[in-house]
């Protein structure tokens, strides 16, 4: 269930809007933000305390394709291979994380730490070829160097990023 | 070289230094002022057209609003600038934020608007953070809320963040996605100024058009209708990306040469490469050939006199060793992954698109395959109930008519018998669903 202090932020965000319904894409934000995914349990939550059926919420979910409807690692790699990264080199970038990992797109490795998914462009094209990391911090202009340090740096410095 | 909106001025974006510029004078003068319909007839007189794509002149836009206090207007700020190739509007959250708030103000003084929106896509998170940063200042200052500045006009502006889908960049699917439901695109009629967001009157205008408002309120429409060309007057802010040695956003006039963007802003291609194709206005618009590129001024007259359009003047430069073949592709599975999938024809057809251009990849494709890609594009065209459906269309149909023999390389030769010529191709024949 929400704590007080989430069901109270819930009240602010449906204040903003004219129905409740329309307060749900901030309040499924809230809960990935918090627990990673959005599962089955989670939809039934909002659910009531949004006041909209579960099916409605399930068929928003599946929609949008940031709401991720399974767990993914702590740390989820988004490399950009749309147009413009790939004539820089978008591309090349996946396919050497992939490989670096031993895994392939939307897969995540077995001690659960990355996971890879190759995406559509994300507005970052001048700074090609990008990745993103868990839906929020952009790493622009990467080389397979970089690459390479961004991986060991997570290796090493995970709680930390966790705890941003 | 004009500067409307990315000005050179250190620190812009901190509230104190915009006001030390001249910043929130608009505001002022419009409601000491001037009356609503006088803010709407200097924007009218500017002769400002939207920057999200469209060019639809912003001023009578507004006029569409109905008058009067019976319903809730809205206004929605749409900067979900998913477009491939667009990536102008964070450069304005992050340059220039509080020029941006200050016309949304405007506007929204302007229709008589208490509440509006700010539509940003999902992954701009730092952007999102730096904005709703920016409002709060606004809100301290009492340049948003109630009240303002002791004029009794009141006003709220919220951010609603997207989550992962293009389609919400359509006016009608931006509401859908305000309203908590799926980004499905609207059946027009009715338009969004009758029956918009919850059923009320609303106004959607891009983040770009937005941030102009302010310096045409302050210097006059007339200032602003003789920046660049007349027809598309003020500047744009062009994302130049791809095979350039300077890749970025630059504001100049419309109407600047295309080749001088490339060659004297953006530090010609790279490599010294020869140009292949260019796309001008994010990835949906028409391709160039070098020879247009050679030639072509930015505006969207110009452009639309070669069968372009200025889009969200997203120009991707791509160089003489571009796979065209394979750039398609990607297009292609854009628009493929992107569309909601309410209308048959993109839904379907986008696949159709996707897996024809990879059998042709693959050294599979048949020389009608050509014409048949076209014949589904022109198909999908028109056919839907939103833009989507075009945007798919365009860049297949377009590419394959200007750069055929690059397609043509890749298919085995085959002796084009009658038979072949006259084929009725069953759309059943479709290979295998690509695994995503």
């Amino acid at each position: 269930m929400f704590n007080q202090e989430e069901l109270k932020e819930i009240e602010n965000l449906k204040s903003r809007y004219e129905t409740s319904q329309s307060a749900l894409l901030p309040v499924l934000w809230m809960v990935q933000e918090k627990e990673g995914w959005i599962s089955n349990d989670s939809i039934a939550k909002v659910a009531k305390v949004l006041d909209i059926s579960y099916e409605h919420i399930l068929g928003v979910v599946t929609f949008y394709t940031m709401f991720n409807k399974k767990k993914t690692g702590k740390i989820h790699l988004q490399i950009c291979t749309n147009v413009s990264c790939t004539l820089r080199g978008g591309y090349e970038l996946f396919k050497y994380i992939s490989e670096k990992l031993g895994i392939n797109n939307k897969e995540t490795t077995e001690d659960g730490m990355f996971t890879i998914e190759e995406v559509e462009c994300l507005g970052s094209c001048a700074t090609a070829p990008m990745l993103q990391v868990n839906n929020k911090d952009y790493y622009e202009n990467m080389s397979i160097e970089k690459a390479d340090e961004l991986i060991e740096h997570f290796k090493n410095h995970i709680n930390e990023h966790l705890k941003q | 070289m004009t500067k409307i909106i990315l000005k050179d001025i250190p620190d812009f974006d901190k509230i104190e230094v915009y006001e030390d510029n001249g910043g929130y004078t608009a505001l002022r003068k419009a409601l000491l002022e001037m009356t609503p319909d006088e803010v709407t007839e200097e924007v009218k007189r500017s002769n400002l057209r939207g920057r999200g794509g469209a060019c639809f002149p912003t001023g009578l836009k507004w006029t569409f609003m109905p008058k009067g206090k019976d319903k809730p207007k809205y206004l929605c700020c749409n900067g979900d600038e998913s477009e491939p190739g667009s990536f102008k509007d964070r450069e304005i959250f992050e340059k220039n934020p509080h020029q941006f708030i200050e016309g949304v103000l405007l506007a929204n003084y302007a229709m008589g608007i208490k509440t509006a929106y700010v539509y940003i896509r999902g992954e701009y998170y730092k952007w999102i953070n730096i904005l709703e940063e920016k409002l709060q200042e606004a809100y301290k200052k009492g340049y948003i809320g109630n009240n303002i500045l002791g004029t009794g006009f009141s006003t709220d502006i919220y951010i609603h963040r997207g989550a992962g889908a293009y389609i919400c960049g359509e006016e009608s699917a931006l509401m859908n996605s305000i309203e908590g439901k799926r980004g499905y695109p609207r059946v027009k009629p009715p338009f969004p100024a009758q029956n918009g967001l919850w059923g009320n009157p609303t106004t959607i205008n891009n983040i770009e058009t937005l941030a102009n408002i302010p310096e045409i309120i302050n210097n006059g429409g007339e200032w602003f209708s003789k920046i660049g060309e007349p027809k598309h007057p003020g500047t744009l802010l062009f994302g130049v990306s791809g095979h350039v040695n300077k890749p970025g956003v630059y504001e100049l006039e419309t109407g600047t040469p295309l080749i001088k963007i490339i060659n004297e802003y953006c530090g010609g291609v790279t490599g010294g490469k020869d140009i292949k194709m260019v796309i001008p206005g994010g990835s949906s618009m028409p391709p160039l050939t070098k020879e247009e590129v050679m030639s072509v001024k930015m505006d969207n007259e110009s452009l639309k006199a070669i069968g372009s359009s200025i889009g969200t003047a997203g120009v991707i430069v791509m160089n003489e060793d571009t796979d065209l073949v394979k750039i398609l592709i990607k297009i292609a599975h854009f628009y493929y992954h992107e569309s909601c999938g309410q209308c048959t024809p993109c839904r379907e057809g986008t696949g159709w698109l996707l897996r024809m251009l990879k059998r042709i990849d693959e050294g599979k494709g048949r020389i009608e395959d050509l014409d048949l890609l076209i014949n589904v594009s022109e198909n999908i065209e028109g056919n839907t109930v939103c833009a989507l459906g075009d945007a798919a269309a365009w860049p297949v149909k377009w590419t394959i008519r200007k750069f055929r023999s690059e397609f043509e390389k890749k298919i085995p030769a085959s002796p084009v018998t009658p038979e072949v010529k006259n084929k009725v191709h069953s759309l059943r024949h479709s290979e295998e669903p690509v695994k995503n």
